[in-house]
């Protein structure tokens, strides 16, 4: 087949997937097959357009106009490509996961879950493909849409009030900040496609351009910038499968995606220099505030929620740091925290459904019980931390030596001490789960792991995250080639 | 001359004579028939008359051959073939609708008078748009608007005689202003054909009766089109009217006085006598504002979906009216196509209420917990119509955006591309009153467990969610045709 094609299967498969879940709703064996294989196929789509894009190539199909002159357009670079591997590749690992997680806790709803989730990946891989901002906008609201069903999935007034919580701030952000810019960007240079070295150059300055790049970065909601990041601690009423694939991949990286690629395709590094330095105190600022909260945060996937917060402007600051060795730290973050923060999730999704624990209080000694899963959850949590052997430590490399190539050193400062409170809150959960006895009432409860599914998932993100340390090539290849089509 | 030279005059001859046939046949089923065809025969007509203007530009039609300026011209321009496209086609999905609705919503022996006047209605809406004539616009007004007191008079809630009456008052007085105005330009222009009228006016744009028409006419079109806050017959009217007549009105009535407002104020008085002399845009842009942010604000506090709807409409039309107010391209594009767009997905809306009534029984919010379990279809088209007043990409709403904020945008107004788009965030909280309920709350006792309403019911509503769907994602006719009568009402024009 040839790219377009690829595209555009790459597109139906995940709306095929979500009808034929939803025509086999009787029969759940059925319908959890349909999604494997659906999820694989998504898979090979976008595997298979990588050699291409890794030779230079950049297939494209534009679909229709819907305004004169702005159409809805797909066009693959190496970043798009890397975040559509990334979501595709761990939507499989994830569908696994929820197989065991939805059964072993009776969910309700199981059908209408599975069909959003496909078509929340359908808006991801639009996200990722799309060849401007328009269309790009267009799939970003449709995956607020269609993740709010998952988010309020429990249904009653804690999840009513979530919900509120995600759809305001998304929808708010989006709506306030992110559409007038996009149609002034519309208006300024007749064009939104991305464009290597930007398509605003010399059209704005001082005031106007630094008022333009603020309403994109909160815009962006998705990326959580504070103050606009209570959406995603909300989302936690999810069931964790929501929580790990959507709130640790594909909507929070489709957010931090989204800000890179407006920042080097549509702005352009040059354009922005000297412009950003706001943005990197907001975002370091973030970075350590939401670590704070984390160390603070009692609640294990409130824990992991603020982490993600946090971790998300490592990426922002990185680009807004302008160096091309931050960008291509930030490009590789995207997938780094991904397969760690998704194995984080997994495991705290494991321990609800055996132990029925959600607190980080409740878990001494349950290491012994769990070894696999907290086991994995190690790997998650030294990646997040950014130390070897995973794959948080090499993003974080990368970050750290281009914000020292810029002589960035609030940057530089920022990073460190993040790393430290990272360390804060991470390892007393090892601690406490491999170190202390269990407590007394628990040795009443006897379980053991959770359901094969789940542990199988998440020793797959695990083995992942410390494989992704030892050959980190096509990440970073597809991060050098975003920066090699600047001229 | 062949039948298609014709067509002007047989798109209002058509649904004219059906009026009287209806009441003649006094049987149900035979006048609903009568009414059907004549309506989808009048959208055929508009059709075809929309096509022919797209090849061969302005149609003049003298009516019994009477030429202009003496007998009365019906004149075709882009801006009118839309309009007749929305109005014809919004009655041939309503109609068939119809005869299950009102089954339920009013007594079996009025119903041949219900197809009576709505045929009557049809035809004035139909008129209005199409003839080039003042006093004519006038007389078709009047005959639309008393058919619309008794077709909201039906609704079996006894507070629709008091709506009734309420927009009997309202609509009166805002006739009256129309005349008054329509009577102070033919004493100085001594004609009533609009074109004669604007060429003659070019040279007395001082004139103090010149300026009191515009005045006069300005407030008699803004009580009719519902601007804030003239809006005040709007909410109840559209709440206790039948739900078909509420669909059809809502799309269709405050829409055709928009369309008499952009055609006295464009093609009579002329862009530099309305938008430079006087502060009017200063005033349009002030109520629109107003209508955006007061009537979404009282929309979201609203405990009965239609009125909900209701005053949804009110800000709506602060959008409408917003983008006139600019004086631009942009702008005007936004007005028009937002006429259609707001059109079809507020009768789809009222439609899909319909639907809900005929099984829960009632509009308001108290009734309708649960919906989404109850009649996941109507529900769910609802949430999608929702989804378009809000102007989420991917449906009709998000063009009138796109365009309302770039002409925003063009003249340099930043504050207010942001008031447009937070305005919009309102719509977010009022169509989430009803998402939270519909899917949150447990349906109330007594409701069957899943009952959807029939397949006439809500194929109709279905087919214009869907084009609400379609016209976001291929703007071509519906911005196509709206860019092209933006540019010949403001004498740009190819």
């Amino acid at each position: 087949m040839t790219g377009a094609e690829l595209i555009l299967a790459g597109l139906a498969t995940p709306l095929a997937g979500a009808l034929g879940i939803a025509l086999n709703h009787r029969a759940p064996n059925h319908r959890e097959g349909v999604t494997l294989v659906t999820a694989a196929a998504l898979f090979l789509c976008v595997f298979a357009l990588l050699p291409e894009v890794l030779a230079g190539g950049r297939p494209e199909i534009s679909m229709f106009e819907v305004l004169p002159g702005l159409a809805l357009a797909f066009r693959i670079e190496p970043l798009g490509m890397l975040f559509a591997l990334v979501a595709s590749g761990l939507w499989i690992v994830n569908s696994l996961y929820s197989i065991g997680y939805m059964r072993a806790n009776n969910e309700a709803h199981q059908t209408r879950f599975y069909v959003c989730f496909a078509l929340a990946l359908f808006s991801a891989v639009g996200i990722a493909f799309a060849a401007n901002v328009f269309t790009l906008f267009v799939f970003y609201e449709l995956l607020t849409l269609i993740t709010y069903p998952l988010v309020t999935h429990h249904g009653g007034d804690k999840a009513r009030n979530g919900g509120r919580v995600y759809l305001g701030l998304l929808v708010g952000t989006s709506v306030l900040f992110l559409l007038p810019a996009l149609i002034f960007t519309w208006h300024l240079a007749g064009t939104t496609d991305f464009t290597p070295g930007g398509i605003l150059a010399g059209k704005l300055e001082g005031f106007a351009l630094a008022g333009l790049l603020a309403l994109y970065m909160f815009g962006i909601g998705k990326a959580a910038l504070m103050p606009f990041h209570r959406w995603l601690p909300a989302a936690m009423v999810a069931p964790t499968p929501v929580s790990a694939l959507l709130h640790a991949v594909a909507v929070v990286k489709a957010g931090v995606f989204s800000v890179v690629k407006v920042v080097v395709y549509v702005f352009g590094l040059d354009a922005l220099a000297g412009g950003t330095d706001w943005l990197v105190g907001v975002a370091g600022f973030t970075i350590l505030a939401a670590s704070v909260v984390a160390l603070n945060a009692d609640n294990l996937k409130r824990r992991l929620a603020y982490s993600t917060v946090s971790q998300l402007s490592y990426v922002v600051l990185a680009a807004a740091l302008l160096a091309p060795l931050s960008v291509i730290g930030a490009a590789l973050h995207i997938a780094a925290h991904a397969l760690g923060k998704i194995t984080l999730f997994f495991a705290a999704g494991a321990i609800y459904t055996a132990a029925h624990k959600t607190e980080v209080s409740q878990l001494d000694g349950i290491g012994r019980r769990m070894p696999w899963t907290m086991g994995a959850f190690a790997i998650g949590a030294l990646s997040v931390i950014g130390l070897p052997p995973a794959a948080g430590f090499v993003s974080k490399w990368y970050m750290l030596s281009g914000a020292m190539a810029a002589s960035h050193w609030l940057a530089v400062a920022v990073i460190a001490a993040s790393t430290l409170l990272n360390a804060g809150y991470f390892l007393p959960i090892l601690w406490r789960a491999f170190f202390r006895p269990a407590r007394a009432e628990d040795k009443h409860h006897p379980h053991g792991e959770a359901p094969l599914p789940m542990v199988i998932a998440l020793s797959l993100t695990a083995a992942g995250t410390v494989a992704l340390f030892f050959c980190p090539d096509v990440p970073l290849a597809l991060a050098r080639g975003m920066l090699g089509d600047l001229p | 001359m062949s039948l298609a030279s014709h067509l002007p005059a047989l798109q209002v001859v058509l649904p004219l004579v059906a009026a009287p046939l209806a009441v003649l046949v006094r049987h149900t089923g035979a006048a609903f028939l009568l009414v059907t065809l004549a309506s989808w025969a009048a959208f055929a007509i508009a059709v075809l008359l929309w096509q022919q203007i797209g090849s061969h530009g302005t149609i003049s039609y003298a009516l019994g051959s009477w030429a202009p300026p003496l007998g009365i011209e019906y004149r075709v321009d882009r801006l009118s073939a839309f309009v007749l496209v929305l109005v014809a086609g919004i009655a041939a999905v309503v109609l068939p609708y119809s005869r299950r609705s009102i089954e339920a919503e009013i007594p079996r022996e009025q119903h041949y008078l219900f197809y009576a006047m709505f045929a009557l209605c049809l035809t004035g809406l139909l008129g209005i748009a199409i003839t080039g004539d003042a006093f004519n616009i006038f007389v078709f007004l009047e005959i639309a608007s008393l058919s619309t007191y008794v077709l909201i008079a039906l609704g079996r809630d006894r507070r629709a005689l008091m709506a009734s009456y309420q927009y009997l008052i309202m609509g009166t007085i805002g006739a009256t202003f129309i005349v008054i105005g329509v009577g102070l330009l033919y004493l100085k222009t001594g004609t009533l054909n609009l074109v004669d009228m604007s060429v003659r006016l070019q040279e007395m744009s001082n004139h103090r009766p010149v300026l009191a028409a515009l005045g006069f006419l300005t407030v008699g079109i803004s009580l009719k089109l519902a601007l804030f806050p003239l809006h005040q017959w709007l909410p109840n009217a559209y709440a206790y009217a039948p739900s078909v007549v509420s669909a059809f009105l809502a799309a269709t009535a405050t829409k055709v006085s928009v369309y008499v407002l952009l055609r006295f104020y464009f093609s009579v008085f002329g862009e530099s006598l309305v938008f430079h002399r006087l502060p009017l845009p200063e005033i349009m842009l002030a109520l629109s504002l107003a209508a955006m942010f007061a009537a979404s604000a009282i929309a979201i506090f609203q405990d009965d979906l239609k009125r909900l709807f209701a005053y949804s409409s009110v800000a709506q039309i602060g959008y409408i009216t917003l983008g006139l107010s600019f004086d631009s391209v942009s702008g005007l594009t936004a007005t028009v196509v937002h006429l259609f767009n707001h059109g079809i997905t507020k009768a789809a809306l009222f439609l899909l209420i319909g639907c809900a009534v005929t099984v829960v029984g009632g509009s308001s919010l108290s009734r309708l917990a649960g919906l989404g379990k109850v009649m996941p279809l109507t529900a769910f088209g609802i949430v999608l119509g929702g989804l378009s007043l809000i102007g989420v990409p991917g449906t009709a709403g998000f063009v009138s955006k796109w365009y309302l904020v770039l002409a925003a945008l063009e003249k340099g107004h930043w504050w207010l591309a942001l008031a447009i788009v937070a305005s919009s965030l309102l719509a977010v909280a009022y169509v989430w009153r009803f998402v939270e309920i519909a899917y949150f709350r447990a349906p109330p006792a007594g409701l069957p467990v899943r009952r959807e309403a029939p397949l006439s019911l809500l194929v109709p509503a279905w087919l214009l969610i869907a084009a609400t769907i379609y016209f976001g994602l291929d703007t071509s006719v519906t911005v196509g045709s709206a860019a092209g009568a933006a540019a010949e009402l403001l004498g740009m024009a190819k």
